[in-house]
């Protein structure tokens, strides 16, 4: 009886159930720590190694090591280790918020289309589709040109290129759950509409939605180094592709200004790629079983 | 005493491919207060429709109360605003479904589930209705309700999903609990248990029960009165023991005859066990002006096939329509 009891006890929620999933995966536990180093590294970074990134410390492309600066300095001059720091706060708050922004329209949208279906679907599936094949770089670059690079600028740009693939994946969700039988026994109990999508689908829907969002950042990153490269971003914001599209010139003679951030961005997004692939398995109870 | 539920005239039609089909064709029913009352047929038949119209959950877009009149409480439920339909489903009218095993919301814990239902409807506060859902676990004969509370639906078996679905489609007392095949996925064992269960708290809350069931042995066991529907027509209704002493449609005739063991005792000798030919026939012919059964009954002649069979009323309110009920 007790060890049937301790069973019972050891059972737990679908999610933690998937947390214990993605503990056992080697290689998502790589990418988390990584990432976990790179976050707070972006965050207590600036206390720990003080350095205007700003600040023309010593002679330009002075190679990593040489006079005390251990990742060297770019073509101005600056401290490549503080550029590092803080280009890593601006990319993950970008990665972060433009994800964030990402499943918010595309949660809102496809949740609407695929409960109400019906000609609400139609017109929200229509405007998906628009975006979905609007060129994305080129769509995001007027955006910026028209309306300044700032942050919050470059941020709406990805999040209004990248919300249709979360649209679509919770409107298929949301068409499979609509049709199971605790909804309509939800219905049957007189759940009114905004609880059954919010409260009763939604967190059903939400496996794979959390898996396209944590990819969606590590995409984020890349588009904002992109954006950056190309030279559409605030002058007065250091980040990763700004670093590598303002030393492009000296790629040459200074090849490590281009490649260090050029890495950080590699890591950064491997460490994301490996998380969410991590959540993908944690997460899709097909693939659970394995 | 005024009934209920009085369901009058009631044609439901789903659009399909073919056009429009009236799955419900001119159903009258009346449901008194702390009865059961039984719904049978086979699949397709238009059982599980009219419990949904009474619930008002319809399919939406595809079904739609054509005609008719469902008083509940001196409310016409056909014409009553979402809102107001929320309000009572749930609260008044509630519904168990077929498949205990999908029913449930997997994300959220049993305790959460019943406790949402007596929020919803009854303001109770967190702990409140926390305490009541522990004392419908209890209710239910679920064992150790304390520390069943917490589970989720998938570490409980199907017997006591089914339980915990009871529990919370009686969490408000209901006046009327409609229970659509509760028992279709369950052993059976777990069946005999459900149904006594259905019926010990059915007397206790006086809650009317509608059970829709393709089971004889089920209604003989459960209910006082039957309806049986043929494809989307009322074939027979009355009293159950009635009924099954001597049904007067061929169709509740064919159903009764399908069940081994309906006989008095066992030194009767059993009749031979029967099926009923053929299938019910296809949505498309359901509106046609004839008797829908006359494909499949032994008794059907030209009449049978050329005009739809009025109710004929027999003693101890028994109806049966069909041309041939009197020599049956």
């Amino acid at each position: 009886m007790s060890e049937q009891q301790d069973f019972i006890e050891r059972a737990r929620s679908p999610f933690s159930e998937a947390f214990e999933m993605f503990r056992k995966n080697h290689a998502a536990m790589a990418g988390l720590f990584v990432l976990v180093l790179i976050v707070v590294g972006g965050i207590v970074g600036p206390y720990l190694y003080v350095g205007d990134p700003f600040e023309m410390v010593w002679a330009p492309t002075t190679p990593p090591g040489e006079e005390g600066y251990l990742l060297g300095t770019d073509y101005l001059g600056r401290d490549m280790v503080s550029m590092l720091i803080y280009g890593a706060r601006v990319s993950i708050t970008i990665g972060l918020s433009a994800a964030l922004l990402t499943v918010f329209i595309g949660i809102t949208v496809g949740a609407l289309a695929g409960f109400y279906k019906g000609w609400i679907e139609e017109v929200l599936m229509r405007i998906t589709e628009f975006f979905q094949v609007l060129p994305t770089l080129l769509f995001s670059m007027v955006i910026v040109a028209l309306f300044g690079a700032s942050l919050p600028m470059i941020t709406l740009a990805i999040g209004l290129v990248s919300w249709p693939a979360v649209a679509r994946i919770t409107r298929s969700e949301f068409l499979r759950i609509r049709e199971l039988e605790y909804v309509t026994a939800a219905r049957a109990s007189g759940v009114s509409n905004l609880k059954l999508i919010f409260k009763v689908i939604l967190p059903n829907a939400l496996p794979p939605i959390i898996v396209q969002a944590a990819l969606m950042v590590g995409s984020a990153i890349l588009f904002e180094a992109g954006l950056s490269f190309l030279g559409l971003t605030d002058p007065n914001i250091i980040s990763w592709g700004q670093i590598i599209g303002s030393n492009r010139p000296y790629i040459l003679d200074a090849s490590y200004t281009v490649t260090i951030p050029g890495v950080a961005i590699f890591v950064t997004v491997l460490a994301i790629s490996l998380v969410g692939d991590g959540l993908n398995d944690a997460l899709n109870p097909k693939l659970r079983q394995r | 005493m005024a009934p209920l539920l009085k369901v009058e005239n009631l044609r439901i039609e789903l659009t399909t491919r073919d056009g429009i089909a009236p799955v419900i064709d001119d159903l009258s029913l009346e449901l008194n207060a702390g009865e059961t009352l039984s719904f049978v047929g086979e699949s397709g038949c238009g059982k599980s429709m009219t419990a949904l119209a009474i619930m008002g959950l319809l399919p939406e877009k595809v079904g739609r109360i054509a005609s008719g009149t469902i008083m509940f409480g001196g409310e016409d439920l056909s014409k009553a605003s979402d809102a107001r339909l929320r309000e009572i489903r749930g609260n008044d009218i509630s519904m168990i479904f077929q498949e205990p095993m999908t029913s449930l919301n997997p994300v959220y814990t049993i305790g959460e589930q019943i406790s949402e239902v007596l929020r919803r409807h009854q303001n109770l506060g967190k702990t409140a209705a926390w305490s009541k859902a522990i004392e419908l676990l209890d209710a239910v004969r679920i064992p150790n309700p304390n520390g069943r509370i917490s589970d989720y639906p998938h570490q409980m078996s199907g017997g006591q999903r089914q339980r915990v679905m009871i529990a919370i489609a009686l969490a408000c007392q209901p006046k009327i609990l409609i229970a659509d095949e509760p028992t279709t996925a369950l052993d059976v064992t777990v069946q005999a248990q459900i149904f006594d269960l259905l019926r010990d708290l059915g007397r206790e809350t006086g809650t009317a029960t509608i059970l829709i069931t393709h089971d004889m042995g089920a209604v003989a066991e459960m209910a006082e009165r039957m309806i049986v529907m043929y494809a989307g027509r009322k074939a027979e209704d009355g009293p159950v023991d009635q009924i099954i002493e001597h049904p007067r449609h061929p169709y509740t005739k064919g159903l009764i005859s399908c069940v081994p063991h309906l006989v008095a005792t066992l030194t009767d000798e059993r009749p031979e066990l029967t099926e009923v030919r053929g299938i019910v026939p296809s949505l498309r012919d359901f509106g046609r002006d004839t008797c829908l059964f006359a494909s499949r009954c032994n008794l059907a002649d030209d009449k049978c096939r050329s005009k739809r069979p009025p109710e004929v009323h027999f003693k101890g309110q028994q109806n049966s329509a069909c041309w041939h009920a009197e020599q049956l």
